[in-house]
């Protein structure tokens, strides 16, 4: 498709000439580079709680983001009106952040190159809303079938589809259509008048709605939702200290997230302010581990056929066989260091300056039998499913919690035990790990990254491992 | 701030709903204009300004809601808006508890509220950009240690915001909001430690003095330096307002209606019954001039007002809004909240924790060993069973005194039992944000190390 029949073109009648003025209008105080973000989301969330669907809603956002680089200086500005003078306005505020006579010449705009990882014809956001809102509904009576002592469920789903337009001063014009759909079940299960217990589970990515009728359906994430909130019924003290952990395959990849992702980022690594600093080409993981950033999968959550600065996603090896390999790179990054761009700038909205951010992160499969794995702890904390996780990537240390998990006696997993924290420092924490399963596993898509107040769609995923050495955080 | 009478927007919004088929409507307007200015090693970073506008509709055809918001206030985004929000009327279930507030529960607090400043609004760039600047420098000059920085940034936000609904509610208010933060980087051999401090006011002369701001977040970012991690053990926990701060957040989280009426809170069904030491009173309130969490009507038109959520350790009431009081056979306590999309869910106005007796000098010289918690993170908290797990840094308690800085840890226990043993609060109560706690100590939590 040329950009002429491209959305905003169609939409709001934007044509290449006027992008190439409003760069120029950006460098106008002597900026060495600047880019134009334009987003049109529409968004729609459908709710379900006590079998009633109490809320359900729609809407549109839409902006134009100027960004401009001097130096390591970023002036940013943006509006919510695409009229050419709000643009220009933006471009002139922009522009600010540079002081002296114009220097780039005039910006001459290309068409890149295509692809398109998720190729969807109809987005969930342009369907039906009575398809839709059947979702809830049906995951709702599958949780309270699941098991008479599940007596609480709740179950959205979201979805949206957002039109980006992307121009650069160094003569890069990209565009791309992103839908996006999830659907989260929880659960509350009780025993007897006992004190409750909550599973959740949810999933989804850059799909169809047929996903949610054909593979991965309501009944299937309300069915794991239900499960995990009556296997914790019977959860008891979680143990405290040092011990064996062995993760299982698919979301527990939020570990590497957490101990190696955000460390990696190429701003925090440029400013040297991460754990990681200065220490490509060094040994941060045991040789069994490789770990890699993936934007490219068809369909998954975190992929994106650009990022938000309008430059292909890749796949990028950030650890190999143990050793450190590369940072995730921003535009402004790669510009100040000279590396290469990883495609890993994105940004939360038209409203947001984009920073070097995670896409899909996950560990390449090893040679261990799963069963194996379990089989050689005498003891130690089995995890199957995790919330969420945070680090600090100045000191490194970061956590995840455990959703649910069990004990392993005598190398058999036994009892359930109460969430608990896992707590590790990054450069550290992979250096432990023993064995890596077969089984690599990516997870069901339902991971928002959070950073300096941004939140992206991300993916995680991992095969069973084997940590001799970890502090689990429980009282017992 | 350009421009009013979005009071006015927001009423005829209502009116076009009502026309279209609607038999109860509300809608919010809110403008903002934003700034922010950072600063890194003593040089410019990053300068972003811009302003932005949106309206949310939430509309009743009988006992069935629907919603809908665009950041397109012509008159086609709006008559867009209220199709799209009468469609979803037709798909969502009928609700017998779905409704707006009776018209006797509507109105807002008079008098001024001191939300607005004007001296934020026409602040010169420059001296914006020169506070983070003098924040950064004192951080860098307050140590040698202090080898790095994330840098020291301004920013500002002030908006309007403007409510009406069909029951004859119309009203907006004006607030600013300025901060100054500042994130230095302190290296000895192979520690490396950030930390942060910041201050926040309504006006740009109510923030604390840039120097001061710098110096106590590279005093924090160096105390850090050669953490420990220490052998797994029960001891007691003393936690600093930052962190305290955060335990306020979970009592939030515990009797936030929606998850009462749900059963999904260790404090559901306790309300009148003995739920925290007597040492623990908690209030909310939303009226108190100048303070972050307050305002003249919440987000369904309704007066926010002072509720005692916890007394001397008796559970006194929830935090509600229309919806969740009907559930739960309560009134409202004007704690609606919402953004524009959806139902309103429930937030607080200025939520704290009653200071106590003790300086907190006074508390921490009264334990013999103990864990003195300066940072939290992770999400590791169950409000449903209130099991709670964290990551934690901070530094050793021994014989009254902070010893020896600790990192790598996790802290762990239940918040039923985390509020029956608070043995003290202390007298440091400060608001700098919408919710505020004093040091607390809490007699004894699992600290996970080695």
């Amino acid at each position: 498709m040329p950009f002429a029949e491209s959305f905003f073109p169609q939409r709001f009648g934007i044509a290449t000439r006027d992008l190439e003025n409003h760069l120029s209008e950006a460098l106008s105080q002597g900026g060495d580079y600047a880019d134009l973000y334009f987003e049109y989301l529409s968004a729609s969330a459908i709710s379900i709680d006590e079998s009633i669907v109490k809320s359900a809603s729609q809407g549109v956002s839409l902006g134009v983001g100027v960004r401009v680089l001097a130096g390591e200086r970023t002036g940013y500005a943006y509006s919510d009106d695409l009229s050419p003078e709000k643009i220009r306005k933006a471009a002139r505020v922009a522009a600010c952040i540079a002081a002296g006579p114009a220097s780039v010449e005039r910006v001459s705009l290309n068409e890149g190159r295509r692809r398109n990882l998720y190729p969807v014809l109809t987005a969930p956001t342009e369907t039906a809303f009575t398809d839709r809102v059947e979702l809830v509904k049906r995951a709702d009576r599958a949780a309270r079938a699941y098991d008479g002592r599940i007596f609480q469920v709740q179950a959205s789903y979201a979805d949206n589809l957002r039109q980006v337009l992307i121009a650069t001063s160094d003569g890069v014009l990209s565009w791309d259509r992103q839908p996006l759909a999830r659907l989260n079940v929880s659960a509350l299960a009780r025993a007897n008048g006992g004190p409750p217990q909550r599973g959740h589970a949810g999933g989804g990515g850059r799909v169809e709605l047929r996903f949610f009728l054909a593979e991965k359906t309501p009944e299937h994430f309300a069915a794991a939702a239900a499960r995990e909130a009556i296997v914790m019924l019977d959860a008891v003290e979680a143990p405290a200290g040092e011990m064996t952990v062995v993760l299982g395959p698919g979301w527990p990849g939020i570990l590497l997230h957490e101990a190696v992702g955000h460390g990696l980022e190429a701003d925090f690594n440029r400013k040297g302010v991460s754990a990681f600093s200065g220490r490509i080409g060094q040994q941060v993981a045991s040789p069994l581990c490789t770990v890699v950033d993936d934007g490219t999968i068809a369909h998954r959550r975190g992929s994106l056929n650009i990022d938000d600065e309008g430059h292909p996603t890749g796949r990028n090896v950030l650890i190999e066989n143990g050793i450190l390999r590369g940072y995730l790179q921003d535009k402004l990054s790669s510009r100040l260091t000279g590396a290469a761009e990883t495609g890993s700038g994105r940004r939360e909205s038209y409203a947001h300056i984009p920073m070097p951010r995670m896409t899909n992160t996950f560990m390449l499969a090893g040679e261990s039998d799963p069963e194996e794995i379990v089989r050689s702890v005498p003891r130690g904390l089995y995890c199957p499913d995790f919330g969420g996780g945070q680090v600090d990537i100045t000191s490194g240390n970061f956590v995840f919690s455990a959703a649910e998990s069990y004990l392993i006696e005598g190398g058999r997993i036994t009892r359930p035990v109460r969430n608990a924290t896992l707590i590790g420092n990054g450069p550290e924490a992979l250096k432990y790990v023993s064995m890596v399963g077969n089984d690599l596993k990516l997870d069901e898509g339902i991971g928002v990254c959070g950073k300096e107040g941004q939140s992206v769609p991300v993916g995680v995923g991992i095969p069973t491992i084997r940590i001799d050495r970890m502090t689990v955080g429980g009282t017992a | 701030m350009s421009g009013n009478g979005y009071a006015g927007l927001a009423a005829e919004v209502v009116k076009q709903a009502l026309a279209a088929g609607a038999t109860d409507a509300e809608c919010t307007i809110s403008e903002g204009d934003e700034f922010s200015a950072s600063v890194r090693l003593r040089e410019l970073e990053t300068l972003k300004e811009a302003g932005s506008r949106a309206a949310g509709l939430r509309i009743l055809r009988g006992r069935h809601t629907g919603s809908a918001y665009t950041s397109d206030l012509s008159s086609g985004g709006i008559r867009q808006m209220v199709r799209s929000a009468i469609e979803l009327a037709d798909i969502t279930t009928e609700d017998p508890f779905a409704g707006l507030p009776e018209a006797a529960e509507l109105g807002a607090i008079d008098g001024d509220l001191g939300l607005y400043a004007s001296d934020v609004e026409g602040l010169p760039t420059e001296v914006k950009i020169d506070a983070a600047r003098r924040a950064e420098d004192a951080a860098l000059r307050a140590d040698p240690r202090i080898s790095n920085s994330e840098g020291a940034s301004f920013d500002t936000h002030v908006g309007r915001h403007a409510f009406a609904n069909s029951r004859g509610f119309a009203g907006e208010y004006c607030a600013s909001y300025c901060s100054l933060t500042a994130v230095p980087v302190a290296r000895a051999g192979d520690s490396m430690e950030r930390d942060y401090w910041y201050s926040a006011a309504r006006g740009f002369a109510g923030l604390d003095q840039p120097e001061d701001i710098g110096r106590i977040a590279a005093a924090r970012a160096v105390r850090r330096l050669g953490a420990v991690k220490v052998e797994t053990k029960k001891v007691p926990v003393v936690f600093e307002p930052r962190t305290a701060r955060s335990i306020l957040d979970n009592i939030f989280d515990a009797v936030h209606g929606g998850a009462v009426y749900r059963n999904e809170s260790f404090l559901a069904g306790k309300l009148g019954k003995r739920v925290a030491s007597e040492r623990l009173t908690v209030i909310d309130d939303g009226t108190i001039p100048g303070l972050f969490g307050t305002s003249p009507f919440d987000d369904e038109g309704v007066p926010t007002r002072r509720t005692v959520v916890i007394d001397r350790g008796v559970l006194q009431s929830y935090l509600l809004n229309t919806y969740t009081a009907r559930k739960l056979g309560l009134r409202t306590t004007g704690n609606a909240s919402r953004g524009l999309a959806g139902n309103a869910g429930v937030g607080n106005g200025n939520l704290y924790i009653e200071k106590g007796a003790a300086p907190p000098a006074e508390l921490i010289a009264g334990i013999r060993e103990g864990f003195y918690v300066t940072e939290l993170i992770g999400f590791g908290v169950n409000i449903v069973t209130g099991d709670y797990s964290r990551g934690a840094a901070g530094l050793w308690i021994r014989d009254g005194e902070l010893a020896f800085p600790v990192s790598e840890v996790t802290i762990a226990g239940n918040l039923q039992q985390m509020l029956m043993n608070l043995e003290a609060a202390a007298t440091d109560l400060e608001f700098r944000g919408s919710m505020a706690a004093p040091t607390l100590v809490i007699a004894e939590m699992t600290v996970g190390g080695r």
